[in-house]
């Protein structure tokens, strides 16, 4: 009963001071602007602690956070491994194989306006399928390793990054290509000084839903066969032993990272595309 | 529109041959295995011919989907047993009933979420930098995790699926809806307040119809989301029914054409809901005057 009720005094007074400090005379500083948020995840963290425990919901369903930290805590090791397997191996290499050849394919249709048309309508219907369904394929045919998951990967991200650089390559109006043809330009000279960097938002939000794509990708490719290591693996297996804090540790050990992942691509973002309307304060 | 039939056949054309010519690659290893077994030879000819016919294919070839998709849709159809359970018409059928219901719960509360990020500053502040950075994270990693919860109180079906769904494509909504709702310029919130207008008015008559584009646009990926959610929620169980379960049973016996036939299935079936959507968003853009 006590866990409950202090719970509920906890969500009182964490809504209260949000609520005042939103609606307060700092409501627009900086600080307060990363403060709201913050409180709101640190109330709902404790409320969830507090009423797993008052309730005494079996750890079964849904383990206390403290539990879950205690064995994020305890099984470093593991959980490196892990993402060492899923990320750098499966999701990183897809990624950059994946993103990699679709620029160079868009830079190549870019020349061929039959080609552009074409591609286009086909990649954006491609984009929205559930490729993740090739998933089973794909393991048959690159193994269990992390190969396959890879594969999985670049099948996620080529079309997405593709239609994404294909129109950022047409983001040049007629002015600034007449101008570099009175330049006498040749075509890369172009391509290189006014082009891509023209095409660097569209491309950056091309690899920036990539990121999520990529992860997505390899964790369910491990639903389908893995060696055993592997944050997919980890989860489809502790599931089927009813280890939820263990499965609650390798879901944080994936938001960080797909945090940090997408975070590092907006970061780079941001130092190439400072130009951009976007991109000032 | 005509201008780009031409491009788009030739595109998907060399798809197709592209298929064709990597299922005789890729295929033919098993084909020369087999010859040298029966101490035949094979000629070019007749090496297309098998691995364009094999049963458990590497890579099955075009025509072999189409037939195996044909075989468990329309063949049973016209025989009157659509319902059987070696039917892609009821895998489709479960795996669409659990999309659509998640989709209306993750959609009309991420509408809610969205009108009260707009009207409470407080909500603002403290959700959404969380409903942004939830877009960065593979959230479809915790699907198994709610099917097998959700199976131990007693809970299985449609709705463990349907709440993967939900989940799936609430957050993409809320981000769009936010966006939409905060799409009207400053001039036009003015004029209405100069007309004395309420929040209520405000919104109904301003807000929400400027948010339809932004609306229909987190519509077709929350659509395309939901799906991926049903059929990844179909894996955990033991995959009995749906277009993941046939993925997953023929990942574990070999049967590729099995597989490939439930993915162009799935395929088939999100170009019909995201087409769907697509014609509801012409019809109503067009009915308000918004698109020409």
């Amino acid at each position: 009963m006590m866990w409950i009720v202090s719970s509920l005094v906890v969500w009182a007074a964490g809504s209260w001071v949000n609520y005042r400090l939103a609606n307060g005379a700092f409501s627009a500083t900086r600080l307060v602007k990363l403060a709201v948020p913050f409180l709101f995840g640190v109330t709902i963290i404790a409320v969830w602690e507090g009423l797993v425990r008052g309730l005494s919901v079996p750890h079964v369903i849904l383990p206390p956070p403290s539990a879950i930290a205690v064995r994020f805590a305890a099984s470093l090791d593991i959980l490196w491994v892990d993402f060492v397997q899923t990320f750098i191996k499966g999701a990183m290499s897809g990624y950059i194989i994946g993103c990699g050849a679709a620029f160079v394919i868009a830079v190549l249709i870019d020349r061929s306006p039959f080609l552009q048309r074409g591609l286009l309508p086909v990649g954006n219907f491609i984009a929205a399928l559930p490729i993740v369904g090739t998933a089973p394929i794909l393991v048959m045919w690159f193994g269990f390793d992390w190969q396959s998951k890879a594969a999985v990967v670049v099948a996620m991200v080529f079309f997405p990054m593709l239609v994404n650089t294909v129109q950022g390559l047409a983001a040049t109006d007629k002015m600034q290509r007449d101008l570099m043809a009175t330049y006498s330009a040749s075509y890369w000279q172009t391509l290189i000084k006014l082009r891509l960097p023209a095409a660097m938002p569209a491309v950056f939000n091309g690899l920036k839903i990539a990121t999520t794509l990529a992860l997505i990708g390899a964790i369910v490719a491990e639903f389908f066969g893995s060696p055993i290591k592997g944050m997919g693996f980890r989860i489809s297996t502790e599931v089927g032993k009813l280890g939820l804090d263990m499965v609650w540790a390798e879901i944080t050990v994936a938001a960080l990272a797909g945090s940090a992942f997408y975070g590092a691509v907006a970061l780079i973002e941001k130092g190439v595309t400072f130009w951009h309307p976007s991109q000032r304060g | 529109m005509m201008r780009s039939v031409l491009p788009i056949l030739t595109v998907v054309t060399a798809l197709v041959l592209l298929w064709y010519g990597a299922a005789i690659s890729m295929n033919s290893k098993w084909a020369q295995d087999q010859a040298a077994r029966a101490g035949l030879d094979l000629s070019f000819t007749e090496l297309v011919a098998d691995t364009w016919s094999q049963d458990r294919p590497r890579l099955p070839a075009p025509h072999q989907v189409v037939q195996e998709l044909w075989k468990s849709t329309g063949e049973m159809a016209l025989k009157g047993r659509a319902f059987s359970k070696r039917s892609l018409i009821f895998h489709g059928w479960i795996t669409l009933s659990a999309t659509m219901l998640g989709f209306v719960i993750g959609t009309g509360a991420g509408i809610l979420l969205a009108v009260g990020i707009v009207h409470y500053r407080v909500m603002d502040m403290s959700v959404m930098p969380w409903a942004i950075a939830s877009q960065t994270i593979p959230i479809i990693a915790i699907a198994p995790m709610i099917i097998v919860v959700l199976n131990s109180i007693g809970i299985q079906g449609l709705v463990p699926k349907a709440i993967i769904s939900a989940y799936l494509s609430f957050f993409p909504v809320v981000v769009g809806m936010v966006k939409g709702l905060r799409s009207p310029s400053i001039d036009q919130l003015d004029l209405l307040r100069t007309y004395n207008a309420g929040t209520g008015a405000t919104f109904w008559k301003l807000r929400l119809p400027s948010s339809m584009p932004y609306l229909f646009t987190s519509l077709k990926i929350g659509m395309a989301a939901s799906l991926v959610g049903a059929i990844v929620g179909e894996l955990p169980t033991g995959a009995i029914r749906g277009l993941g379960a046939r993925m997953l049973t023929g990942s574990y016996y070999g049967q590729t054409i099995q597989i490939w036939s439930a993915l162009i299935a799935a395929a088939i079936l999100a170009a019909l809901l995201v087409g769907t959507i697509g014609l509801i968003q012409r019809a109503t853009l067009k009915r308000m005057g918004m698109q020409p």
